[in-house]
Parts: structure tokens; C-alpha cells; sequence
């Protein structure tokens, strides 16, 4: 009997390891695919964006007469850089030929020269590094390299003129300080990031301001002060339900209510903060009630039983030492809020704005809807720029995320 | 007055009353015994004179724009002939030339006679605010130097008022509900008024595009929404094929196979999956999954487009894996280490006893997470406003383009937009349709979860 209890239990064993073994494979497999995803992902993006951190510029002679520096403001700018091309290329003559070659240069060229050029300035020939069009950025990118057309958008002839400087040694490429400090532009070359971060820096500042405090409040006073009651089961039925929300519908109401009701301008950081206020308010609470539970209870009753009132005891005990943890839930909150896109669209963030946005009832659209933005443009300069300003994004999340992260190391307390 | 010398004015009578609430307090202690200690005369005092008038300059301020629109509208018609419908394109244009964006003409009779309109509206209204403050102030001021004498328990007093203040803010989220609800409410219920709710909810046409003029064609519109819903669902269908086996498994390699260490480098991959933003989810599906998918068809010989259903289903369930994993481990680890070593006792394997004792047992808390993961999927924006489609297919064929309700409400709404059409209200009795069923998933998940958590506590 034993022994053909023994025969069956063996015979059976083989196929149970196996599926042992593939209960484990297809767990692995789960992960290796959510991995493989995000390195698939953050490769693509990478190997996208990292070339517009350099952009390509043309050295240009600039003559620059006792007269000219003597009175700034009669100089036309444009003129220079094009005097300075034709310089360039003396052969050049013809109409048709000398406006392929001022296209070379961008049209923010002229607005650096501008910049550039003071009533100290001596006058000679100063040579002027000027900012190249967004398609001799790309040939210098070695984007059309492989492709069937290695000119790409550039004509034949502008083609030769790019060869021309190229082997003059005049073609450089520098580290792109457009994309960093400046707004958005309808010429690839031009645009930047900074008219976005400055939104997005007026709209989590809004929401900071407002969902820590509001709460924070609403978490001491659910965990240490409401009764327990229908009501404030209803309460926090529902904050779970917020939490849960679309947030295009925060969008809706954002809409509806601020911008319809109350008369609010569009596109301004205000609403987009008070809209990202309503939807972090939830994760910032539910983050600072978990903080203030884990509060041992034994400190408070200790304070209680020394003749503490009960808010001298949340004052003094409870929020000193859950306030890491609350900090902690409103850094994860704001990494939220920086992330996020659909209400801001509703509200009108989403438009073309080139200036960056002076305060918070300027128009302004912030980081993500720039990507949003960008990501529409067919131009091959716009997706080198969308991609680039997704690693700038990340940079932000990760940064918030770590100090999130080290505060919590750092002050957290296990009793 | 603006906004910031309220505050500042506010901020320094606060302070005054309470160092006047503190010294007193000091002062009495000479003579007899407080019931409070000084510092809390000094901040009842502080709220009293702080938190009303406060509060006052906040809700006026925010209701300042609508009065003086409302003073204007009823002012207007008697010295300009305006008609009602006209009303906000001349409103908007004052306000424009009060702001300086639009030049003054003084031989433009809108200008001359309705600026001096609206700057009367305004001033009304300020004056009016300047007065309510003061005598806001005045009776707060008041009350506290009356109650700052030996007698008062300032103590019971500030603790409650605080409570009081600590339970207001706590009232927020709670507002906020309501408020999405009346707001995206009245909107469908005027958007209903046009469209009957039985074609919207039953019709199977949606062009929501109302031509300018009356002859072009299509110039209708129609709003039957059963293809949006179809999208939706087809979408939050292949997402949800993705999302649930690779959740699933996940979690339970991380709960009950992985060692500790191999955790501590698996957990923060998935939680960097999870903190991706979805614009750029949305930015990958447009531009590598979509056309990806098109050239394998291509090579099958189908002809696909990149906005397949497929396409961004894929993307928007990888989105959701960290989600429906985090959840499910969660559930997974609270089933009782009991259960699994009654099973392991009884001979049976590692897998055996993942099937056939902890996934039973953590059945109702799986499912739970994964009508979570649905409506999140459903009012997923981003991925479908960049990847998916415009045009409302009525398919079930993944390959296909399709459109969703939340990509809809996008398209409605951006850009420039008149609020009484047809089609900008469509957006929001979407956003009503949207709201209504994430929070029943929502409800009824919640509840699961936290029905579920009781029994093994």
C-alpha cells in the first residue's frame, strides 16, 4: 500500500517541478518585460535627445564701423550677418543664390548679434558666432548621414556652402543654451525650455503652497480630533474616491468652475495650480495620515497624562514627529502634479507662448504640455527638442523623487 | 485696495491684538489665577481677528469678476442698446480695452460710455469690499478686546476654534466632489436639453464637428456615443490583456519567490514605470509603437495605421502593470503565512500552493485591483489624445483606429470654443458618462479592498 502511494507521489513529481519551474519563469518573464520596456523607453528617448543639448553655429565675420558702434540703434542686424555671409562666399552674386545662402543662418542670429554688441564694443571685425538654421543643424547632427538624401532639407547649393565651411573649420558645434534659456519658438533652433519651467514652476508652486497645509490640516484633524462618525467615514470614502478620479475631469472642473464661474483668466498658472491643488490633495493626505499613525501612541498619552491639551499634544508631539513622513507624501505629490498634463490642457495651458511667463496670471503652459506641444511638429529639429525636454522632465522627477526619498532614510524612526 | 495690502492690514491687526491679548494676560496674572496661560489670549485673539475677515477677502475676491459682470449686464442695456447675445462679445471687449490690449477710441460710443460702465462696476464693488472689511475688522476687534478680561477661558475657546478651522479645510475634498459633480452636471443637463439622452447614450453616430454655417455638410452634428464607449472599452480591453497577466505575475514573483535583495533592485524599476508621465507613454505610442505596428503589418500584408487600438493599448497596459502589481502584492502578502504552510505541510509545491490556497484566498482583493486598474485605464488621457485616433469607429478589431471618451472631451475643448454649442457641452455629459462609472468601479473596489483587508486582520 505504502509503496504504491510512493510510486504515484513520484510518478506525479516530475510535471509538479515543472510547473514549479514555469510558475517562477512567468514571474521572471512579468519583469524582464516591465524592464525591457522601461530600457526600451528611456534608450529611444535618449538616443532621440541628447544632440539637441549642442546646437550648430557659423562663424561669421561682422564689420563693424566707428559709426555703427557710435549709434546701436540704427544698425540693422540682420544686414550684418548677411554682409558677413556674402563675405563668406564672394563668388556669390545672384539673387536666387545669395537668399540660399542667408538661409544658412538662423533668424535668431541677428537677435544674438544685437545682444552681443554694446558701446564698448571696439570696432573692426569681430568674428560673430552665429546660430545656424535648424536643417544645417540636422546635416551637422549627421542625421541624413545613412539616408538616401544626405542634404536633407537643404538645396543643392546650400549643400556646397555647408561643405565650403565645413572644411573652413567655420561650422562649430557649442553647448546649446537656447534649449535652457529660452521660450518657445516656431523656428526649431530658437525654441527652449525655460517659458515651460517657469510655468511649471508657478503652477507647483500654487499647488505647495496650497495642498500642504490644506493637507496636512485635513489629516490631523481625521486622525486626531473628528468623532467617529457617519460623516467622517463619508469624508474619507471620499478622499479614497478622489484619489481615484481621472484627471481630465480635475480639467473639467478647473474649467467649469474657476475659469467659467469665477471669471479666472485662461492659460494662467493660477488655475493650473488650484486644478493640481485638487488632485494631490488626496495623495497628501492619505501620506500624512499614514505619518501621524505611526506617531506611537504611547508619546501621546504620555503628553495627555502629563496635563497636555489635546492640540498642545498634536502641536508639540504628533506633528514634529510626523512631519518627515507628510513632507515626504507632498514631495511624492508635487512629482505628480510635475507630471501631469490632461487638466492643464483643459484650462487652456496648451498654446503657443514664447515669452516665458512673468507670474502667475501670465499665460504659460508648463514642461509636460511643451512636450505635448513638441511632439506634434513634424520638423525633425522639434523631435530632437521634444525628446530632450523628456530628459529634462525625468531629471526634475528623479531629483524630487531622491530627496523624497533621502528625507525619508534620514528621519525615519522605527519604534 | 489690492489683494496683498487686505492681507498685510489684516496680518498687523492680528499681531496687534495678540500681543495686546498676551501682555493683559500677563497683567492679570499678577492679581489672580488664569484658566489659560497667556500665550493662548494672545491667540484667540489672533484667530479672531485674523480668520474672518480673512476668509471674507478670499471668497469676495473670488466672486469679485462675477459681480462686476453681473453690475455691468444690468447697467448696460440703459445707456448702450446692446442685445442680450452680443452681451459677452462687448463684455469681453471692455475688458480688453480697460486692460490696455485693445486701444481706447474715444469716437467708439462701446468705448467711451461702456468703459465708464465698467469702471463704475468696479469701483462699486471695491468700495463695497473696502467697507465689509472694515466692519468686519471693527466687530472683530471687538469681540476680542471684550473677551481679553480675567474671567475668560481662552484656552477652550482657541482649542475650539481651531478645531473649527482644522475641520473647514478638512471640508475641501469634500467640496471638491460636489463641485466636479454640479459642475460637469449642469453642463451635461443644458447639453441635454439639446441632444435627447437616449441618442446620446444609445446612438451609434458620433460627429460632434457643428459646421459654422447652416448649409455645409454635416452641418448637425451628432452625438450618439456608443463608438466613443466602444473605443474606450476596446482600448481599456487590450490594455487590461496586457496589464493583468504581467501585474499578476510579478506580484507574486516579488511576494513569494524573490529573495529580499533581488526585491530591493525589482520593486524601484517598477516603481520608475509607475513614475513615468504619461505624456511621454503617450510621446512612445505616436512614435515608435504605432508605426511599429504598422510596418509588421505591413509585412503581413495588412494594411494598419499607427493609431491602432492595439498600439496604444500596449503602451497604456504597461502603464498600468506597476499599478495592478503594487496592489496585488499588497493582497498577496496579507493572506496569512498560516494558510500557505497548512498547504505546505499537506506536501503540496510552491505553485501549488500559490493556486490553489493564496490566489483563492486572495481572489476578492485581486479583482478589486483590477476594476481599480480599469478605471484607470478608461480615464487614461494623454496616451490616447497623442496614439489613438479621432474618428469613431464602432469595432471590436484591435488593429483598428478607434477614439475614447476622454480623448474626445480633449479635442472638444481645446482651442477656441463658444460655451453654449453642442459641442463643447457633449464634452462634458462625456465627462459626466466618465465620472459617473470610474467612481462606481472606484466605489465598489474600495469597498472590496477594504471588506477584504478585515477578514485577515
Amino acid at each position: 500500500m505504502s509503496r504504491d502511494l510512493k510510486t504515484l507521489v513520484s510518478q506525479g513529481l516530475k510535471s509538479r517541478y515543472r510547473n514549479e519551474r514555469i510558475m517562477r519563469s512567468l514571474g521572471v518573464t512579468a519583469l524582464l518585460f516591465a524592464s525591457g520596456f522601461l530600457l526600451l523607453i528611456l534608450s529611444i528617448i535618449f538616443s532621440q535627445g541628447y544632440r539637441a543639448f549642442t546646437q550648430t553655429y557659423i562663424e561669421i565675420p561682422i564689420e563693424l564701423s566707428t559709426a555703427d558702434i557710435e549709434d546701436i540703434s540704427s544698425i540693422n542686424f540682420q544686414n550684418k550677418i548677411r554682409d558677413g555671409l556674402r563675405e563668406l562666399f564672394p563668388e556669390l552674386q545672384a539673387r536666387a543664390e545669395l537668399a540660399d545662402l542667408f538661409r544658412l543662418a538662423s533668424r535668431g542670429a541677428s537677435i544674438d548679434l544685437e545682444r552681443d554688441i554694446s558701446s564698448e564694443t571696439p570696432p573692426g571685425t569681430i568674428n560673430f558666432i552665429a546660430l545656424a538654421s535648424s536643417d544645417v543643424d540636422m546635416i551637422n547632427k549627421g542625421y541624413f548621414v545613412d539616408s538616401e538624401s544626405p542634404r536633407g532639407r537643404l538645396s543643392e547649393q546650400q549643400y556646397e556652402y555647408f561643405q565650403s565651411l565645413t572644411d573652413r573649420n567655420l561650422i562649430s558645434r557649442q553647448i546649446n543654451t537656447n534649449l535652457f534659456l529660452k521660450g518657445d519658438s516656431s523656428y526649431p533652433e530658437m525654441a527652449g525650455v525655460m517659458g515651460a519651467i517657469m510655468g511649471s514652476v508657478f503652477v507647483l508652486g500654487i499647488t505647495l503652497f496650497l495642498s500642504f497645509p490644506i493637507g496636512a490640516a485635513t489629516a490631523i484633524y481625521l486622525e486626531e480630533f473628528a468623532p467617529k462618525n457617519r460623516f467622517t467615514d463619508f469624508i474619507e470614502v471620499n478622499i479614497n474616491n478622489l484619489a481615484a478620479v481621472p484627471s481630465v475631469i480635475f480639467g473639467l472642473l478647473g474649467l467649469a468652475m474657476f475659469i467659467n464661474f469665477f471669471g479666472f483668466p485662461r492659460s494662467a498658472p493660477i488655475v493650473g495650480g488650484f486644478v493640481l491643488t485638487l488632485m494631490t490633495l488626496p495623495i497628501v493626505i492619505i501620506a500624512s495620515r499614514a505619518a501621524i499613525t505611526s506617531v506611537p501612541p504611547s508619546i501621546k498619552e504620555a503628553a495627555l497624562g502629563l496635563g497636555a491639551s489635546k492640540l498642545k499634544m498634536v502641536v508639540d508631539h504628533v506633528i514634529p514627529l510626523a512631519l518627515p513622513g507628510m513632507l515626504t507624501g507632498t514631495i511624492i505629490g508635487m512629482a505628480r502634479a510635475l507630471g501631469e498634463s490632461a487638466p492643464l490642457l483643459m484650462i487652456g495651458m496648451v498654446a503657443f507662448i514664447t515669452e516665458i511667463p512673468q507670474t502667475i496670471f501670465s499665460p504659460s503652459t508648463t514642461l509636460p504640455i511643451q512636450i505635448f506641444l513638441w511632439a506634434d511638429s513634424p520638423d525633425r529639429g522639434f523631435s530632437e527638442r521634444t525628446s530632450a525636454a523628456i530628459i529634462i522632465l525625468l531629471v526634475f522627477l528623479i531629483l524630487m523623487n531622491l530627496i523624497a526619498v533621502i528625507l525619508r532614510k534620514k528621519f525615519e524612526k522605527k519604534w | 485696495m489690492s489683494l496683498s495690502a487686505y492681507f498685510v492690514i489684516n496680518l498687523i491687526l492680528a499681531l496687534l491684538l495678540y500681543l495686546y491679548g498676551r501682555s493683559r494676560a500677563i497683567a492679570f496674572s499678577s492679581s489672580r489665577k488664569l484658566f489659560a496661560t497667556k500665550g493662548y489670549f494672545g491667540l484667540h485673539n489672533l484667530l479672531v481677528a485674523f480668520v474672518p475677515s480673512f476668509l471674507f477677502v478670499l471668497i469676495y475676491t473670488l466672486a469679485e469678476p462675477g459681480m462686476i459682470r453681473y453690475l455691468v449686464q444690468s447697467a448696460l442695456p440703459s445707456v448702450l442698446d446692446v442685445e442680450p447675445e452680443s452681451f459677452q462679445f462687448i463684455y469681453n471687449e471692455l475688458l480688453n480695452v480697460h486692460a490696455e490690449i485693445i486701444p481706447f477710441d474715444a469716437s467708439n460710443t462701446t468705448h467711451t460710455l461702456g468703459l465708464a460702465v465698467y469702471v463704475g462696476a468696479i469701483n462699486t464693488v471695491s468700495i463695497s469690499k473696502m467697507l465689509l472689511f472694515g466692519s468686519i475688522v471693527l466687530i472683530a476687534t471687538m469681540y476680542a478686546l471684550y473677551r481679553t478680561n480675567p474671567s475668560f477661558n481662552a484656552r477652550v475657546h482657541a482649542e475650539l476654534m481651531i478645531k473649527w478651522i482644522l475641520m473647514l479645510l478638512s471640508m475641501i475634498s469634500v467640496i471638491t466632489t460636489f463641485g466636479i459633480l454640479l459642475s460637469v452636471l449642469f453642463e451635461s443637463i443644458r447639453f441635454f436639453g439639446q441632444v435627447s439622452i437616449f441618442d446620446f447614450l444609445f446612438g451609434t453616430q458620433w460627429s460632434p464637428q457643428t459646421a459654422i454655417r447652416e448649409d455645409q455638410v454635416g452641418s448637425s452634428g451628432a452625438f450618439g456615443a456608443v463608438p466613443v464607449f466602444g473605443g474606450t472599452l476596446l482600448i481599456a480591453l487590450v490594455a487590461m490583456a496586457v496589464a493583468i497577466p504581467f501585474g499578476l505575475f510579478s506580484a507574486i514573483f516579488l511576494s513569494e519567490y524573490a529573495k529580499s535583495s533581488t526585491k530591493d533592485i525589482l520593486k524601484p524599476i517598477l516603481e520608475i514605470l509607475a513614475g513615468i508621465p504619461t505624456v511621454v507613454y503617450g510621446y512612445f505610442a505616436a512614435l515608435v509603437i504605432g508605426p511599429f505596428i504598422r510596418e509588421l503589418g505591413d509585412n503581413l500584408g495588412w494594411q494598419l495605421t499607427s493609431e491602432s487600438a492595439l498600439a496604444v493599448g500596449l503602451v497604456m497596459g504597461v502603464m498600468i502593470i506597476p499599478f495592478v502589481s503594487s496592489i496585488s502584492s499588497d493582497v498577496i502578502s496579507a493572506v496569512p503565512m498560516s494558510l500557505r504552510e497548512g498547504s505546505y505541510g499537506c506536501g503540496a509545491t510552491k505553485s501549488e500552493t500559490i493556486r490553489n490556497v493564496v490566489l483563492p484566498a486572495a481572489l476578492p482583493g485581486i479583482i478589486a485591483g483590477v476594476l481599480l486598474a480599469v478605471s484607470r485605464a478608461i480615464g487614461e488621457t494623454m496616451i490616447v489624445v497623442m496614439a489613438a485616433g479621432l474618428a469613431a469607429n464602432l469595432t471590436f478589431n484591435p488593429l483598428e483606429p478607434v477614439t475614447t471618451v476622454t480623448a474626445q472631451i480633449v479635442t472638444l475643448l481645446v482651442g477656441d470654443q463658444e460655451f453654449d454649442s453642442a459641442k463643447t457641452l457633449a464634452a462634458f455629459a462625456l465627462g459626466l458618462v466618465l465620472f459617473v462609472v470610474t467612481l462606481l468601479l472606484n466605489i465598489y473596489a474600495l469597498h472590496v479592498v477594504r471588506k477584504y483587508r478585515e477578514q485577515y486582520e
